[in-house]
C-alpha cells in the first residue's frame, strides 16, 4: 500500500512541473529586480574579485599578442606536421560555446518554449562574447594580422580574390555573418529593456545613454507588432545559421583529405558537440550569477533541469560521433584511417585521447541522476569537466591527425609553449571580462519577456 | 482621477492619455475605441499584447515580404561575386574543374543570404517604427514612464476628426480607466 501511494506521489510530482517563474511576482517586481541589478544594488564584493581576475587575463591576452605581433607565429607550438594548433583548436572551442546562446535565443523560441526567457538574454551575450573570442584567433595565426583584410572580397589593387572555393574563405563569411546577426538579435532584444532603464533610472547621464540606445522605444502597440515580427524573422534566420556556422567550420577539416578529418559525421557532430559545450558553458555562467544576485526566482531548477536534459542529449549525440568515427576507420579498410585511430588510442597523444572519453562521455553519465539534475553544485563541475573534455576533443582531432598522416618521415610532435597557453587563456580573461561588464551594465535577464510570463487573469 | 482642469489652450494638445492597470483593460478600450470611430490611435504596454494593434490599426505588416526580398538579393550578391571572381574576373583552372564550380559556392551565398535578410529585417523594422525618434509627446506625461514597467495607456490623438476636447474625454472616462492625463505637444 505504502508502495503504491510513494507511486502515485512521484507520478504526480512528474506530472506538475515547476513554474519557470516562482509564484507571487507581478510586471512591477519583475522590472524592479532585474533593473535593480545595474541601477541600484551595490556592486557585489563577488563581482569585483572577478572582474580583477578576468581583467588580468586580459591584461596578459594584450601580452602574448603584442610579442606574438613583435615575434611572429614562430613563438607558438607549431611546426611542419603540426601547422594547425592552439589557434584552430580554440577558435572551434569558442565558436562552440557561442552556439547554445543562439540556440537559447531563436530555436526556443520557435518551439515556443517559455522557459527560455529568464536565460536568453545573457546566453546571447555569451555567444557574442564567445563569438570575439573566437574570431581572434583566425586573425592572428594568418602570421600577418595587420593584413587579415584580405581575407575579405574587396575590388583591391592586386586583382586577386579570395579562393571562395576553400573552407578557410567559407569560415570568413560564416563567422563575421554569425557575429553580425548575434549582435543585431542582441540588440533589438534588449531595445525595450533599454527603454526601461531610461525610465527607471535617477542618474541624468545614465538616462542620456540609456536614452539614446532605446532610440526612442515607447511600447506602442503598432511598434511591438511590428517588433515581434522582426524579432520572429531573426529568429527564423538564426536558426539555420547557427547549424551552418558548425558545420562550415567542420568543413575546415572535412574538406581536407586527412586520414581522421576527411569523414561525413563531421557536420552533425561539431553541431551536437557546440550545443554540449554551450550548454556547459551557460550553466557556468548562470550558476553563479543566480546565487550572487539572488534571482533563483527566474532561472529556476526547472531552467537547470532542461539544461541538463539538453547537455545528456547532445553529449550522447557526441558519444555516437565517437563511435562513428572509430567504425568507418575500421570499416573503411583505408590503413591511414585506422593506423589514425590506432594511433588515438596508444598513441603519443593516447592520455588526451582517454581524459575525453572520460570528460565527454562517463562523467555527463551521471545527469540521469535526478539528484544531479537539480543540484547546482553538482551540474557546475560537470559542466567544467564538459567544457575541458569538448575542448580536448578539439586539440585530438586536430593534433592526432596532422601529426602522423601518410609518410612516417613526416611524422612529428607538438607541444604548446608558454605563449600558446598565455593566449588561450587570456581569451578566457577577455570573454569573462566582458561578461561581468554585461551584468553590470546591461540587464542580465530579459525584463519585458519575463513581464509576459506573470500569470493574469485575462491570460489563459 | 486627474478629471480638473480643463486646459484653456485646447487646440495645442497632442491627445489625451488613458491608463489602465491590466492588459485586459487596455485591450478592451482599445477594442471600444476603434468601434466609436476613432482612428488616430494608439496604445502603449510594457510587453506586447496579443490582437493590440489588430485592435487599434487595420494595417498590413509588410515586414515578411520586405525580408525576403532582402535575403534574395543577398542571395544573389553572395553568388554573383562568387561568380564574377572565379569565372570573369580571375578565372583559375584547378585540376580541371569548371569555372562556375556552383557546389562550392553554396556556403557563401547562403551566408550572405542570411546576414542581408537579418540587416534588412531590423533596418525595415526601425524605418517602419519611424525609430530613432528622440522626441515624442507622451513623453510629457509624467506617468507614462511606467508604460516600460507595469501600466498600460491608450492615446486618443487630438488630429483624429472626431477628437472633440470634451467629448473624446467623457469616450475616455466612460472605459473606467485609472485617470486620463492631457498630452502636451
Amino acid at each position: 500500500m505504502a508502495q503504491t501511494e510513494t507511486l502515485i506521489k512521484k507520478l504526480t510530482n512528474y506530472r506538475q512541473e515547476a513554474p519557470v517563474l516562482a509564484p507571487g511576482h507581478t510586471y512591477g517586481s519583475i522590472t524592479d529586480k532585474v533593473s535593480a541589478i545595474v541601477l541600484t544594488r551595490k556592486t557585489p564584493k563577488g563581482w569585483i574579485i572577478g572582474f580583477t581576475i578576468a581583467f588580468a587575463g586580459v591584461m596578459m591576452l594584450f601580452a602574448a599578442l603584442a610579442y606574438l605581433f613583435v615575434k611572429g607565429v614562430g613563438i607558438w607550438g607549431i611546426n611542419n606536421p603540426v601547422g594547425w594548433g592552439f589557434a584552430i583548436i580554440n577558435l572551434v572551442w569558442w565558436i562552440g560555446i557561442g552556439h547554445a546562446g543562439t540556440l537559447i535565443s531563436a530555436i526556443l523560441l520557435l518551439f515556443r518554449q517559455a522557459w527560455r526567457t529568464s536565460i536568453n538574454r545573457f546566453a546571447e551575450a555569451m555567444t557574442l562574447f564567445a563569438v570575439a573570442c573566437a574570431g581572434i584567433f583566425p586573425l592572428i595565426h594568418v602570421g600577418r594580422p595587420w593584413l587579415a583584410y584580405w581575407l575579405l572580397p574587396y575590388p583591391n589593387t592586386m586583382a586577386l580574390w579570395p579562393q571562395t572555393r576553400s573552407p578557410l574563405a567559407w569560415d570568413v563569411f560564416a563567422i563575421t555573418t554569425y557575429a553580425s546577426v548575434s549582435a543585431l538579435f542582441w540588440y533589438i532584444g534588449l531595445l525595450p529593456d533599454l527603454a526601461t532603464l531610461r525610465d527607471r533610472t535617477k542618474n541624468r547621464w545614465l538616462r542620456l545613454i540609456y536614452g539614446f540606445l532605446a532610440m526612442g522605444w515607447r511600447g506602442s502597440a503598432v511598434h511591438w507588432s511590428r517588433y515581434e515580427t522582426t524579432y520572429l524573422l531573426l529568429a527564423g534566420l538564426a536558426t539555420p545559421l547557427v547549424l551552418s556556422v558548425h558545420t562550415v567550420i567542420s568543413f575546415d577539416f572535412a574538406m581536407s583529405i586527412i586520414p581522421g578529418w576527411h569523414a561525413t559525421i563531421f557536420p552533425p557532430y561539431f553541431v551536437a558537440g557546440a550545443i554540449y559545450a554551450g550548454f556547459a558553458m551557460v550553466l557556468i555562467l548562470a550558476i553563479p550569477l543566480r546565487a550572487i544576485y539572488g534571482l533563483e526566482d527566474f532561472i529556476t531548477t526547472v531552467h537547470l533541469r532542461n539544461m541538463a536534459k539538453i547537455m545528456l542529449a547532445t553529449g550522447l549525440i557526441v558519444a555516437y560521433g565517437y563511435a562513428v568515427e572509430a567504425f568507418m576507420a575500421w570499416y573503411s579498410g583505408n590503413q591511414y584511417e585506422w593506423y589514425m585511430m590506432w594511433n588515438r588510442w596508444t598513441g603519443p597523444y593516447a592520455p588526451a585521447y582517454w581524459a575525453l572519453l572520460l570528460c565527454n562521455l562517463l562523467v555527463p553519465q551521471l545527469l540521469w541522476i535526478e539528484k544531479v539534475q537539480s543540484s547546482t553544485i553538482w551540474l557546475f563541475a560537470i559542466s567544467i569537466v564538459v567544457s575541458i573534455g569538448m575542448w580536448l576533443e578539439r586539440f585530438v582531432i586536430v593534433v592526432t591527425s596532422l601529426h602522423r598522416d601518410f609518410l612516417p618521415s613526416a611524422w612529428g610532435m607538438y607541444y604548446p609553449t608558454t605563449w600558446d597557453w598565455a593566449t588561450y587563456l587570456g581569451t578566457i580573461g577577455l570573454f569573462f571580462a566582458l561578461i561581468f561588464l554585461f551584468v553590470r551594465v546591461l540587464p542580465a535577464i530579459s525584463i519585458f519577456e519575463m513581464r509576459t510570463l506573470v500569470p493574469t487573469e485575462e491570460r489563459k | 482621477m486627474n478629471t480638473g482642469t480643463k486646459s484653456t489652450n485646447d487646440t495645442a494638445l497632442y491627445g489625451l492619455l488613458a491608463e489602465f492597470a491590466t492588459p485586459g483593460a487596455l485591450l478592451a478600450a482599445a477594442k471600444r475605441t476603434h468601434a466609436e470611430g476613432y482612428r488616430k490611435v494608439d496604445a502603449y504596454s510594457p510587453f506586447p499584447i496579443e490582437g493590440l494593434a489588430e485592435a487599434i490599426h487595420v494595417h498590413r505588416n509588410r515586414l515578411p515580404r520586405i525580408v525576403l526580398i532582402g535575403g534574395l538579393v543577398g542571395c544573389f550578391v553572395g553568388f554573383f561575386f562568387q561568380y564574377y571572381a572565379a569565372v570573369i574576373d580571375y578565372p583559375l583552372n584547378v585540376g580541371g574543374r569548371p569555372f562556375n564550380s556552383w557546389p562550392s559556392f553554396i556556403p557563401i551565398t547562403f551566408e550572405t543570404t542570411i546576414l542581408f535578410a537579418a540587416f534588412t529585417a531590423v533596418l525595415a523594422m526601425f524605418a517602419l517604427n519611424g525609430l530613432p525618434q528622440p522626441y515624442h509627446p507622451v513623453f510629457n506625461v509624467e506617468p507614462f514612464e511606467r508604460a516600460s514597467r507595469d501600466r498600460f495607456f491608450l492615446c486618443i490623438q487630438a488630429n483624429d476628426p472626431k477628437f472633440d476636447p470634451l467629448t473624446t474625454r467623457a469616450f475616455l472616462e466612460s472605459l473606467q480607466p485609472d485617470a486620463v492625463h492631457e498630452v502636451e505637444p
